[in-house]
């Protein structure tokens, strides 16, 4: 699909986003991220749930403000741009959103939902043409043109996920910012749209950021992937080179944590269990944000946080000891 | 040729002793415009530490089978129209309330999905642990204390004393279902129902908990009936799988019996579905197209067959009924008749 000779599309530089709590307190969200998304690939995203990779999908986008860095859309920073500039790139700029109930307005037909896009943008020149092609995007997701007239309400979770997909499409973006959009869907209807989106993309050229939690569907759909964890990417990799030689101890926890659908290779394979719970982004441990879980944590790791290196081409991880071996210690069933 | 009750001498060789036993079980709920049928006929039966994994799709009637033998479902709107429900030989369907309360808490406990909402959260989580003990097991208010910090221990809490001073919002998703399985497991019960238990965590807290799970199974002998549709989580921890479709058993096995050789289209679709770590991701996923059938109409004939590859003259006019494939394995599939054609998935 993509190559490395693809040019980047999107180029993020030390991207943070703070929100705040009250009391003067501030949650760190996303903490100086940085990496790049090439013309026409899927980068995965990774973490568990408050690890800020929504709120990386949404900065992005520009939904919220960034409280430090830059965001490049073919060179250009969109948090430079105003606000009749960034109404244009928008169109550009897509997303998808997790929720297939919540996302799409109960009030308005499915003729409407869509249709709005395509009037924000004056896509449409009267009524017929935006008809026909609200028509033309049912018909890509592989729903019915005569679905057009229906509410949200008259549709299941994977038709609306379709639908949500037809809305993002109507203004003909380059990037679209997927946020976990199989995990509120059946396992069985899962596949439908992790297929349809792939499509898309062979079709239309699509650059995708998938947000998921779901590690072995992101494998699948995933040229490189990115995990993070409290705000903080720790590693990149191209898939195939992440999920098999990972060098962040979080990262392998992560992959090995997944409960394989093979009960033989099951019984074989030796899990690490990390332990506790992710800390607060409120109040995140001194430098690295993971050595509190951490089997590999030295003072090092509670002194300065391991910045983001590129041990092999291509390949980023933010660890102190990264590629070291776990270490066979209590309540830690070490990896075979 | 076909037996629907030969789940009774499975699994555990000779020494099975059945626990709960659910015979032809139908229930339904009356609602506006006609009467949801949503379990329809479910056969089952989960042996003395045994773990029995449930799958299938939302609206497969899997929760609602497993409220129904806690007797949780208010009715109405639900209804039990047909069959029996026996918890170690008594006939739970026939018990008052009272003697259901007896039950529910003491000899059955329950995980639910969702740990942000089934804690009280006006309660400290030691009083709402402590409070089955000292109804179920005339305990003290001291002992049952002293059991309470004991089990937020084996669930794996630390500094368990004042944790149980604490009230559910100052616990985390992982440690709140923690709380839950501490709850239903402070009185011993026999059986355990875990209703998608680890769906609202994260994977490396999933992980744990299903460890916290294995070892009370070996340590306790509690049987473990454990709702999810997560495959992985299925292969992981259980002895037997039973796939429901459209308020049925579509199949039924050992763990290893589905995963290697599923005999019913359901359940070889769904092993399709689902990219695996170790996959090859320049095939296609295969999904299974269209969606479950309106339980308001069920359809004559096989549930399955409108979204199945096979579809025979046959399945859309008769119900196939239940396969006996090996002595612990069955499908409700047509495929599985001495005279079907022979089909490789």
């Amino acid at each position: 699909m993509s190559s490395s000779q693809n040019k980047t599309l999107i180029e993020v530089n030390n991207l943070s986003k703070l929100f705040r709590v009250g009391k003067g307190r501030t949650l760190k969200a996303v903490n100086d991220v940085s990496f790049f998304i090439r013309e026409g690939e899927t980068l995965g995203m990774v973490g568990e749930s408050g690890c800020g990779k929504s709120t990386v999908g949404r900065t992005l986008l520009r939904l919220y403000e960034p409280s430090g860095g830059e965001v490049k859309f073919e060179g250009k920073d969109i948090y430079k741009l105003s606000a009749s500039e960034m109404k244009a790139i928008r169109r550009d700029m897509q997303m998808i959103f997790q929720d297939p109930y919540a996302s799409l307005n109960p009030r308005l037909t499915v003729n409407d939902i869509i249709g709005e896009a395509l009037d924000i943008h004056n896509l449409a020149k009267n009524r017929a043409e935006r008809k026909a092609r609200v028509a033309e995007l049912l018909q890509l997701v592989g729903l019915n043109a005569e679905h057009a007239n229906r509410y949200p309400h008259e549709f299941s979770g994977g038709q609306r996920q379709r639908i949500g997909i037809a809305r993002a499409l109507a203004v003909n973006p380059k990037f679209i910012v997927c946020d976990e959009p199989i995990s509120a869907l059946d396992v069985s209807i899962q596949a439908q749209v992790v297929n349809l989106l792939k499509e898309l993309q062979r079709k239309m050229g699509l650059t995708y950021l998938f947000i998921a939690h779901d590690l072995s569907m992101v494998k699948y759909i995933s040229d490189r992937v990115a995990v993070m964890y409290l705000g903080k990417l720790v590693e990149l990799a191209e898939s195939e080179t992440l999920y098999e030689e990972p060098l962040h101890p979080y990262t392998r926890a992560l992959l090995s944590a997944v409960p394989i659908p093979d009960p033989d290779s099951e019984t074989q394979k030796r899990r690490i269990v990390i332990k506790g719970d992710l800390p607060s982004a409120i109040d995140p441990p001194s430098g690295c944000p993971f050595r509190t879980r951490c089997p590999l944590a030295k003072e090092v790791c509670a002194q300065e946080m391991p910045p983001l290196i590129e041990h092999r081409p291509g390949h980023y991880a933010a660890c102190h000891f990264a590629g070291e071996p776990l270490p066979k210690q209590e309540g830690i069933v070490s990896a075979g | 040729m076909k037996s629907d009750n030969k789940l009774r001498n499975s699994s555990k060789g000779q020494n099975a002793q059945p626990l709960l036993e659910v015979e032809d079980l139908h229930v339904s709920f009356d609602v506006r415009g006609g009467e949801v049928q949503a379990v329809r006929g479910v056969n089952m039966v989960i042996n003395k530490g045994e773990v029995v994994g449930i799958v299938g799709e939302s609206g497969c009637g899997k929760s609602v089978t497993a409220q129904t033998l806690m007797r949780l479902i208010p009715s109405p709107p639900s209804r039990v129209k047909k069959g029996s429900i026996r918890f170690a030989g008594e006939d739970v369907l026939k018990k008052s309330e009272k003697e259901m309360q007896q039950l529910r808490g003491g000899r059955m406990g329950m995980i639910f999905q969702d740990p942000m909402t089934s804690l009280n959260p006006t309660m400290t989580v030691g009083r709402q642990i402590t409070e089955n003990l000292i109804r179920h097991r005339n305990m003290s208010m001291k002992e049952a204390h002293k059991r309470g910090v004991e089990m937020l221990n084996l669930v794996g809490i630390p500094l368990a004393e004042t944790r149980m001073k604490q009230y559910p919002h100052e616990f985390s998703g992982g440690m709140r279902q923690r709380v839950m399985i501490a709850i239903a497991l402070a009185c011993d019960p026999e059986l355990l129902i875990a209703d998608e238990p680890t769906t609202a965590l994260d994977v490396t807290i999933q992980a744990q908990i299903l460890e916290v799970m294995k070892e009370l199974r070996s340590r306790l002998n509690t049987s473990i009936m454990l709702i999810t549709h997560d495959l992985g989580i299925v292969a992981d921890v259980c002895d037997k799988v039973i796939v429901m479709y459209a308020g049925q058993v579509a199949e039924t096995g050992t763990v290893h019996e589905i995963f290697t050789n599923p005999k019913h289209p359901y359940t070889q679709g769904l092993l399709e579905s689902i990219p695996r770590l170790d996959d090859d991701k320049s095939q296609p996923l295969v999904p299974i197209p269209g969606t479950p059938p309106d339980l308001i109409k069920p359809p004559t004939g096989c549930a399955f067959a409108a979204r199945c590859k096979y579809t025979m003259d046959i399945c859309t006019r008769v119900d196939p009924g239940l396969f006996e494939c090996s002595s612990t394995q069955s499908a409700r599939c047509w495929l599985n008749h001495e005279m079907a054609k022979e089909v490789h998935a």
